[in-house]
């Protein structure tokens, strides 16, 4: 095995396309669990951790452009105003220590259905990008064509993730998480969802319940079209309890969850059903409420 | 592989580290630096916690090249040059937070930078910084007896110094 | 042979401690400026200069025949020293801790998930997992036995030991058994007199002790051609009296030093790695160092057993229990390990603390390919509990009576007779226990104007704003029993010497007690302190030097070694006297040693221990036993069978987000008479420490086994509560004493994890108003099962 220090990101493009399978590393919260317990022999270590600009954040005002590796715990404190369901999920990741270290580029670059990241980028919008890199130049790969399977994404072999690219938020936004403790645990299942009034559309994003992190296509599209028809994103009146429970219902139907040690399928599929009233409950209130007091 | 790397003030130095190794690992077994425990290898107990580069993380998550020339400060670097307890460690003792003492280590790097950031936390905030920590032993009510003591001292101290 | 032990060289040397307090007081721990400074060293923290590092090959199957081993290519593997199978030991294959049925290496057929096949000494941890990787096992994978159904069924589905192995008194699959009948047994009859009768079947998940240090010690071959193991256990001399034969070593030239032990709670009682570590450094003859891994450290030591009961309770229409019939199942997995022991406790309290005229119990351990289980805080008390204690709920609601209530009407006290016909002969204030739990103050409701997730279920995963959430409260109360039962002469050993050191009288307690973080080394100083009237106490550290001290189990350590302690300190002082007499011709009857003095309570101090010692140093060691037990008749469970009972009662308020199943226990209170309390701010962190084990039984703790197979070997998927989810802990002491304990004491640490898990049980029953009949509660109990009968 060999252990590879770049000191720039050109180099470490060079690096990568050098040792196609090398393991990119940089909080190391997923990666040296793999090492310790044997899971993964690479054949190479790609540390990222000299390359600083990958902890950096830009804010244009319209869209945030997040260093792979901005640990959760500088998400929470600096971007929960431009990224508020990111910031939530980044509170319910491991542990402080976990906060400390891990960033969304390894979320992203593991891929796991269970990444408390990927409910809430899903929920961001379609124009979220993944900033992906290598020697052959830089491509936008947008979220929804990331995912592609279990623990696999889009990235080609020599490619690198150096940033994401999100939407600041012009609406509330919210991120739930099921977990059997109440602290430093694996979701069973999680839902983010966001309100995007500029462009009259919705986000939602499912994890723990399919091969990979989804959206909730048919509930988003349904709630779209109630909003519009209702005129509701104009008032800000009630959604009312019917159009709450279909959303729910429709969000659950959007999940494949299967029985694990975490929870069973029927169990996923029940919560995320409650968590996607709740998070749509307590986004549409904070609305409502902006409504009212802009009137 | 060789790592140097300065661990509580003075500089280090591991030869022929493997490239899968932790900086626990390093700590433990290289540079006889044991007092970070090494009770999960998985980033879930918090026995391992050390400041890297000022801030806490888990030792045993960190590939130990990636701490090639940066500041690690362990369990062993809160205690002053004269050997005197820090004031986090005179706590635990004080309030009989330390049964076994496997999690102990950690906790106290935890706590220590709680109090830092923080030197009068509510209960709420004690039990959401320390949630990364898991104790086997005490039930935690002893720990957060430890922290409000700590964080009593650690007022009174400011106040008596201003 | 240099014995640099670079790491440990300070707490396996005496640990000196000055202080005033004698019992009753909380002096600091000895050992705490050690272990928070970092420099206390645990078993995994030994080293010694050119050690080899030892690791095990283990099976993926739970049942299989082995076909061939191969360990040539692992041989090859640059830095390996040595490949291991059991063909390789040098003496008996086998060991036990009360049935020698375990093979030290698998021996032609493994019967576990994670049964240790081959064992690989290397330079490093990674070659040596390179290495194990490349041993080549051909299994011919049979099915696995596993359940209850199974197990009582040799003839279709096999024998996990074939009959003619037996080393028990077992039959079929079945490891131990225990009957018990009392008063009329449960007859038609008998049934006919209650009037009302409520059943249930409870079932109890496996629970694993999570102990946060590691299995680990350090091997290291002596020159005479013995082992010096440095080592983290609960039991020295029992480890040794296993591990000579299959070394074929006589006991004296095995030595055992306790390294610092990072928790045990039962898991550490029978072996792990020790045996490993030695014959590969007998074979090597170099140091092995060997620490598991957490994946590991789940398939290296026995857990809880999991459990099956039924229970039958019927009563008078006024709440008096008539009758008990229960049946109780406990799965003992591949080896015996303590299953007997285990067995002997369900059955002998699994009625719980309650008068019962009318009793009949059956319990059972099963051979089955499951992990193998044994010791845990409360073994065998904590699944009757879980069992009882529902049945007196559901009793009280049928009876429409208070649940507390219902307890105190038919709680034992002293002077009752349990149903093995054993008279309480010391306090059992159960009634007390309840009516104090139940009078503290309760927290105050939610506060849902200044929500702060944190407090709530789901905390900070933002489940809830607060819909969903019902509060409910619950109580239980439990027994256990104090020390090693059944006709075990559980004796424990101690060693005093005084002696002047600075011009200052030091007393030095040397006895091989396993400390594990109780804090046993705190207490044999405050007893040596109030014996002698010195301040200065060292604490030598605990090895095969002196006699055995028995386990650091069954809430025995104080009462036993404790006791010991006192004895041979009483015994040191009864020597100084008479020093004293003889030199100076005291006649006085009322001498007795205060302050670093002799001291006559009439005529005032006679002269200073420094200069009645002078050079001299007195140095004893006594042996500690308890009074006598008896084993239980095997049909009728009638004996004197116990040294002590224990009584833990407990308040539990939980809130419940019953949409979502998530729940957040918000105030654990318990009330416990430990007897005397000789360091209460210990026996407050113990009690604390066994309700939130019990209350990670409640809701979350489980290892998950599929067809033999152990799912979730991690401490991602084994969940044990975190500060987040543990709450404040209320705890009151009652101080009843004991006329025959020392001091008055009581055992303390097992008896709030038999009782608390019931109480947060019950709570969550009364928020959900569901049945809740299986232990860990999952989420999706809460959310799918129908409202049960309460």
């Amino acid at each position: 095995m060999e252990f590879l220090r770049p000191a720039t990101w050109d180099e470490a493009l060079a690096a990568k396309a050098e040792y196609p399978t090398a393991l990119p590393i940089s909080g190391g919260t997923d990666v040296m669990v793999e090492m310790n317990f044997d899971v993964h022999r690479p054949s190479a270590i790609l540390d990222l951790n000299r390359i600083t600009e990958l902890t950096e954040w830009t804010n244009d005002g319209s869209v945030v452009r997040l260093g792979a590796s901005v640990p959760y715990a500088r998400i929470i404190d600096e971007l929960s105003g431009p990224l508020p369901g990111l910031a939530l999920a980044a509170h319910t990741v491991g542990s402080p220590q976990i906060r400390n270290r891990g960033g969304v580029g390894g979320n992203l670059g593991g891929a796991s259905p269970a990444g408390d990241a990927h409910p809430a980028l899903l929920a961001a919008g379609r124009d979220v990008f993944v900033e992906a890199a290598s020697v052959r130049g830089t491509r936008m790969i947008p979220i929804d064509e990331f995912y592609v399977g279990v623990k696999r994404n889009s990235l080609a072999a020599d490619e690198l993730i150096r940033a994401v690219h999100i939407p600041v938020a012009d609406g509330p936004q919210q991120f739930s998480k099921i977990g059997t403790r109440n602290a430093m645990v694996i979701a069973v299942c999680a839902f983010g969802f966001a309100l995007h009034p500029k462009n009259g559309t919705v986000g939602t994003g499912i994890g723990s319940a399919a091969p990979t992190p989804r959206r909730a296509v048919e509930a988003e599209e349904y709630l779209q079209g109630v909003l519009a028809e209702r005129g509701l994103w104009e008032s800000g009146d009630l959604l009312g309890a019917e159009v709450i429970q279909k959303f729910g219902e429709l969000v659950k139907a959007a999940a494949s969850p299967i029985d694990d040690v975490r929870g069973t399928a029927d169990y996923r599929r029940h919560s995320l059903a409650v968590m996607a009233r709740r998070t749509l409950t307590w986004c549409w209130n904070d609305y409502s409420k902006q409504i009212r007091s802009a009137a | 592989m060789r790592v140097t790397f300065t661990a509580n003030g003075k500089p280090v130095e591991a030869d022929d580290v493997w490239e899968g190794e932790s900086l626990l690992y390093v700590l433990r077994e290289r540079v006889g630096l044991p007092g970070s425990k090494n009770a999960c290898e998985q980033g879930e107990c918090g026995s391992c916690t050390v400041y890297l580069d000022g801030v806490p993380v888990c030792s045993c998550l960190v590939a130990a090249g990636q701490v090639q020339d940066r500041e690690v400060r362990t369990v062993e670097g809160l205690t002053d040059e004269n050997g005197e307890l820090g004031l986090v460690q005179q706590a635990f003792i004080d309030a009989g937070a330390v049964q076994c003492g496997f999690c102990t280590p950690g906790l106290l790097v935890q706590t220590d930078a709680l109090l830092e950031s923080d030197a009068q936390p509510s209960d709420n905030d004690i039990r959401e910084a320390l949630s990364g920590n898991l104790c086997r032993c005490t039930g935690y009510e002893k720990i957060m007896d430890a922290v409000r003591l700590a964080s009593a001292r650690k007022c009174a101290g400011k106040a008596e110094s201003e | 042979m240099s014995t640099r032990t670079i790491q440990g060289q300070k707490n396996l040397q005496n640990i000196n401690q000055a202080s005033k307090d004698g019992i009753g007081g909380s002096p600091l721990r000895p050992d705490g400026n050690l272990k928070v400074k970092g420099e206390f060293a645990y078993s995994s923290d030994m080293w010694h200069e050119d050690m080899l590092w030892g690791m095990a090959l283990r099976s993926p199957h739970p049942r299989a025949n082995i076909l061939s081993v191969d360990i040539s290519e692992a041989l090859k593997v640059p830095g390996v020293y040595a490949v291991l199978t059991h063909e390789d030991i040098p003496g008996s294959k086998y060991y036990g801790l009360e049935i020698q049925d375990q093979p030290a290496l698998a021996i032609d057929k493994v019967r576990y998930h994670g049964e240790a096949i081959a064992l690989v000494a290397a330079d490093h941890p990674e070659t040596a997992r390179r290495a194990v990787k490349k041993i080549k096992v051909e299994y011919e994978v049979l099915t696995p036995i596993v359940t209850e159904e199974q197990c009582l069924d040799p003839e279709t589905h096999g024998y996990v030991h074939e009959p003619h192995e037996y080393k028990s008194h077992g039959y079929g699959n079945i490891c131990h058994e225990q009957k018990l009948v009392s008063g009329l047994g449960v007859t038609d009859e008998v049934r006919a007199l209650a009037d009302v009768i409520v059943s249930g079947d409870y079932e109890v998940g496996m629970q694993d002790q999570a102990f946060l240090g590691p299995e680990s010690g350090l091997a290291v071959p002596a020159e005479d051609g013995g082992i010096d193991l440095y080592i983290a256990t609960q039991w020295l001399h029992v480890d040794r009296q296993q591990m000579a034969p299959v070394l074929d070593l006589p006991e004296e030239k095995v030595r055992l030093t306790l390294a610092g032990v990072g928790g045990a709670f039962g898991g550490r009682e029978d072996l792990s790695m020790q045996i490993h570590a030695c014959l590969l450094a007998q074979h090597t003859g170099k140091p092995v160092k060997i620490v598991y891994s957490r994946d590991e450290s789940f398939f290296g030591h026995v857990h809880r057993h999991p459990a099956k009961m039924h229970y039958e309770h019927g009563a008078t229409r006024d709440g008096k229990l008539v009758f008990a019939d229960c049946r109780i199942v406990l799965d003992g997995g591949a080896y015996a390990s303590a299953s007997p022991a285990v067995v002997g406790n369900a059955a002998s309290l699994g009625h719980g603390p309650y008068v019962i005229p009318n009793v009949k119990m059956h319990a059972i351990a099963l051979y089955s390919n499951n992990p193998s289980c044994g010791a845990m805080r409360g073994f065998g008390a904590v699944q009757a509990a879980f069992g009882y204690e529902t049945q007196m709920d559901r009793l009280a609601a049928a009876l429409g009576m208070d649940p507390v209530e219902l307890r105190q009407l038919n709680a034992m006290a002293e002077g009752d007779f349990m149903p093995t016909g054993q008279q309480i002969d010391s306090p059992a204030p159960v009634a007390e226990l309840l009516q104090r739990v139940k009078d503290m103050p309760l927290p105050p409701p939610l506060d849902t104007e200044h929500l702060d997730v944190r407090q709530i279920p789901g905390a900070l995963s933002n489940t809830s704003h607060g819909e969903g959430i019902v509060r409910g409260v619950g109580y239980s109360v439990g027994i256990k029993n104090v020390g090693f039962s059944e006709g075990f002469d559980d004796y424990s050993t101690a060693r005093v010497r005084l002696e002047v050191i600075g011009g200052e009288p030091v007393a030095m307690v040397h006895t091989a007690m396993a400390e594990v973080g109780q804090g046993g080394v705190t207490v044999h100083a405050q007893i040596a302190r109030t014996e002698l009237g010195v301040e200065q106490v060292t604490i030598h550290p605990a090895n095969t030097e002196v006699g055995s001290a028995g386990s650091t189990s069954a809430s025995r350590q104080t009462y036993m070694t404790g006791g010991a302690v006192k004895l041979a300190a009483e015994a040191v002082k009864r020597a100084l006297i008479e020093k004293g007499r003889r030199r100076y011709g005291w006649t006085h009857h009322d001498i007795t040693l205060v302050g670093g003095k002799v001291v006559s309570e009439s005529a005032g101090p006679l002269v200073s221990m420094v200069d009645l010692l002078g050079d001299e140093a007195i140095d004893l060691t006594r042996e500690h036993h308890h009074r006598p037990t008896v084993p239980f008749d095997k049909e009728t469970g009638q004996g004197f069978g116990h040294v002590q009972y224990t009584f833990c009662a407990n308040r539990a308020v939980v809130d419940v987000d019953v949409e979502l199943g998530l729940v957040k226990v918000v105030e654990l209170t318990a009330v416990q008479d430990v007897g005397k309390a000789l360091n209460p701010l210990s026996v407050v962190g113990q009690i604390q420490g066994g309700c939130t084990q019990a209350l990670g039984l409640a809701v979350m703790e489980e290892i998950i086994v599929r067809d033999g197979k152990v799912r979730n070997a991690s401490f991602t998927d084994y969940l044990i509560p975190t500060i987040l989810d543990t709450p404040p802990i209320p705890v009151e002491i009652l101080e009843l004493p004991d006329p025959h304990a020392p001091y008055g004491l009581r055992g303390v640490g097992e008896a709030p994890t038999v009782s608390a898990t019931p109480s947060i049980v019950a709570a969550i029953r009364n928020a959900t108003g569901l049945a809740l009949n299986r232990i860990p509660v999952r989420p999706e109990h809460l959310t799918t099962e129908r409202p049960g009968e309460l």
